[in-house]
């Protein structure tokens, strides 16, 4: 129980970021003939954005007080990309647990194992990821660890004497929440809290050499749901599409404006 | 099927929000309606709604903190054994719902917008990588589940009256996360693009401070306010204030102009009240083209150029 007999007084945090290889379309969508997923071959893989500002808020709170920052996942060898990314970026270790990240459950128990075993201070989680957008891996990781969530947050105040932090949350039509927690917590950070640095070349080099750990996950469970098919939906609405060179279009738009905005 | 829908509320008060879960809810069986909120009891004539067979009063105090949501949750879930559980897609609902999903075991599944009872068998329609692709998910056998739900993907429930009213009482706790404190994002004294009637609104492919200041002159040239999507927020491009969707402001305007705004779901709860969309976009599969009225694939840049020589 690292942090419970860590002394009072010591300054350096562990922090643990989970993040994901999110998935993204390099050509047009194509689904398998059996109408069950999305076909592999048009798809790559790459970080997820949220995960990214996740990651540079760990690295800002470690640069200021000393520590250690975790990367880990739930993945394939697909994956080993994006914890290439986030070692090149300053993190000191990174974790692949090996699985299919599907449901967020399944996602959330695979994390657990880690999250007991590093015993951090603080977990960052991005708030949701840009291809299956659950945003609720966060909460559930949290609760299978007997942790505090606090969900789509936009600033951190750490204050690892009290073992508090007190953060403020973005909630709809620019409401923000002011929140304390405390700590061990699970935070799940929204884009623009910081603006993730770049992984330089000499840097993204010398993480390819780094060792990622890989495990198995240890816990089973039922997901939480399974795909009974997917469809790539024609949208039930579509724009009427102004063709023609930019002078043309300009001069169509300036129609539509004068007749629809009197 | 029996059906647990929680009221959403913020701020002590039921959003409208929650007239959405109750027509999705009632119409796969009967709905008990479940007010989780500070003294329950004034909101109980504005939430006798059609579909609802009873309203449960869960009186819980002050303002949203995760803790005391979930244990209530729970407690309902237990004492009730609702076949399905809805909650609202909001900041709040995923900061609580997922975590009572994951402590009970249930099937779950968030941001949906469509449902169907299939040979009694629940399954629930949501969207991945974006809008690209709809998939239909099914749930683990004899296990309830939980779900959180697209706000606009429903229709509003219509008033009723003479619904019964239970008092539900949970334990009261300690809350691992407390509540301090509201504060507004928006800049005081900038103007309130929820009311402009004439809206250009940029997005990432709008990169730099100069390509702001580019559209900025274009829509002063043509009588707009600049607005924007989340990106040019993020990045410190733009104030908060001029931000457009779900986490930034609902607008109206009779012409919504975006330029290089992709259309993430997001971005779109912003500007379903808008009367007349235009997009321009160089991706011919953004989504936006998709609730846009007019559409153009192209430059933003050029088109920009080109639209303000006839001003």
């Amino acid at each position: 129980m690292g942090w419970l007999v860590r002394a009072r007084g010591v300054v350096a945090v562990k922090l643990l970021v989970c993040a994901k290889a999110v998935a993204s379309f390099r050509a047009p969508v194509r689904i398998t003939s059996n109408a069950a997923s999305v076909d592999p071959d048009v798809l790559e893989f790459g970080p997820n954005e949220w995960d990214l500002a996740a990651a540079e808020e760990a690295l800002c709170l470690r640069d200021q007080k000393g520590g250690e920052v975790v990367a880990a996942t739930c993945g394939t060898s697909t994956s080993e990309k994006t914890l290439r990314r986030l070692l090149a970026m300053g993190f000191n270790r990174a974790v692949l647990v090996e699985g299919v990240p599907a449901d967020p459950m399944s996602v959330a128990r695979a994390l657990t194992d880690v999250a007991l075993l590093e015993q951090p201070d603080l977990i960052f989680c991005g708030a949701r990821s840009s291809d299956s957008g659950h945003a609720s891996t966060g909460s559930m990781l949290a609760e299978l660890l007997g942790m505090p969530c606090a969900a789509v947050v936009t600033r951190v105040f750490y204050d690892e004497e009290r073992r508090l932090a007190v953060v403020e949350r973005e909630l709809e039509g620019g409401l923000i929440d002011h929140m304390e927690i405390d700590t061990p917590a699970v935070l799940t950070i929204q884009t623009g809290i910081s603006q993730p640095r770049y992984a330089n070349l000499r840097a993204l080099k010398k993480a390819e050499s780094l060792t990622i750990d890989i495990r198995r996950p240890v816990r089973e469970g039922p997901p939480a749901y399974s795909i009974r098919r997917v469809f790539h939906e024609q949208p039930a609405n579509h724009a009427e599409m102004i063709g023609g060179d930019a002078a043309h279009i300009a001069q169509r738009i300036a129609e539509i404006l004068r007749t629809r905005l009197s | 099927m029996n059906v647990l829908v929680v009221a959403e509320s913020l701020r002590g008060a039921p959003q409208g929000v929650t007239r959405e879960l109750v027509t999705a809810g009632s119409r796969l069986g009967p709905v008990t309606l479940a007010l989780l909120t500070p003294d329950p009891v004034r909101f109980v004539p504005s939430c006798q709604l059609e579909g609802v067979t009873e309203i449960l009063t869960v009186d819980l105090p002050g303002d949203f903190e995760p803790d005391p949501y979930s244990r209530a949750l729970k407690d309902l879930i237990q004492a009730r054994q609702p076949d399905l559980t809805l909650v609202a897609f909001t900041i709040n609902g995923i900061a609580y719902a997922p975590a009572v999903a994951a402590a009970l075991g249930l099937g779950f599944a968030s941001d949906v917008h469509g449902l169907k009872l299939e040979r009694g068998n629940l399954v629930a329609t949501r969207s991945f990588y974006g809008s690209l692709v709809t998939a239909e998910l099914e749930f683990p056998p004899d296990t309830p589940v939980l779900l959180l739900l697209r706000p606009k993907a429903w229709p509003p429930a219509v008033l009723s009256r003479n619904i019964s009213v239970t008092e539900f009482v949970v334990p009261r706790g300690r809350s691992r996360a407390r509540h301090i404190g509201f504060t507004e994002a928006s800049v005081p004294g900038d103007l309130d693009i929820a009311e402009a009637p004439f809206l250009i609104s940029i997005g990432r492919a709008v990169a730099d401070a100069e390509g702001v200041a580019r559209f900025q002159r274009l829509a002063e040239r043509v009588g707009a306010t600049l607005s924007s999507s989340r990106p040019l927020v993020d990045s410190g491009l733009m104030p908060p204030s001029r931000q457009v969707g779900q986490s930034g402001k609902v607008v109206k305007p009779k012409v919504y102009f975006a330029f290089g705004i992709s259309g993430a779901a997001e971005h779109l709860a912003g500007i379903t009240e808008a009367q007349t969309i235009l997009a321009v976009n160089t991706d011919p599969y953004a989504p936006i083209f998709s609730v846009a009225d007019y559409g153009a694939v192209a430059d933003v840049f050029e088109i920009a150029e080109e639209l303000e020589k006839l001003y």
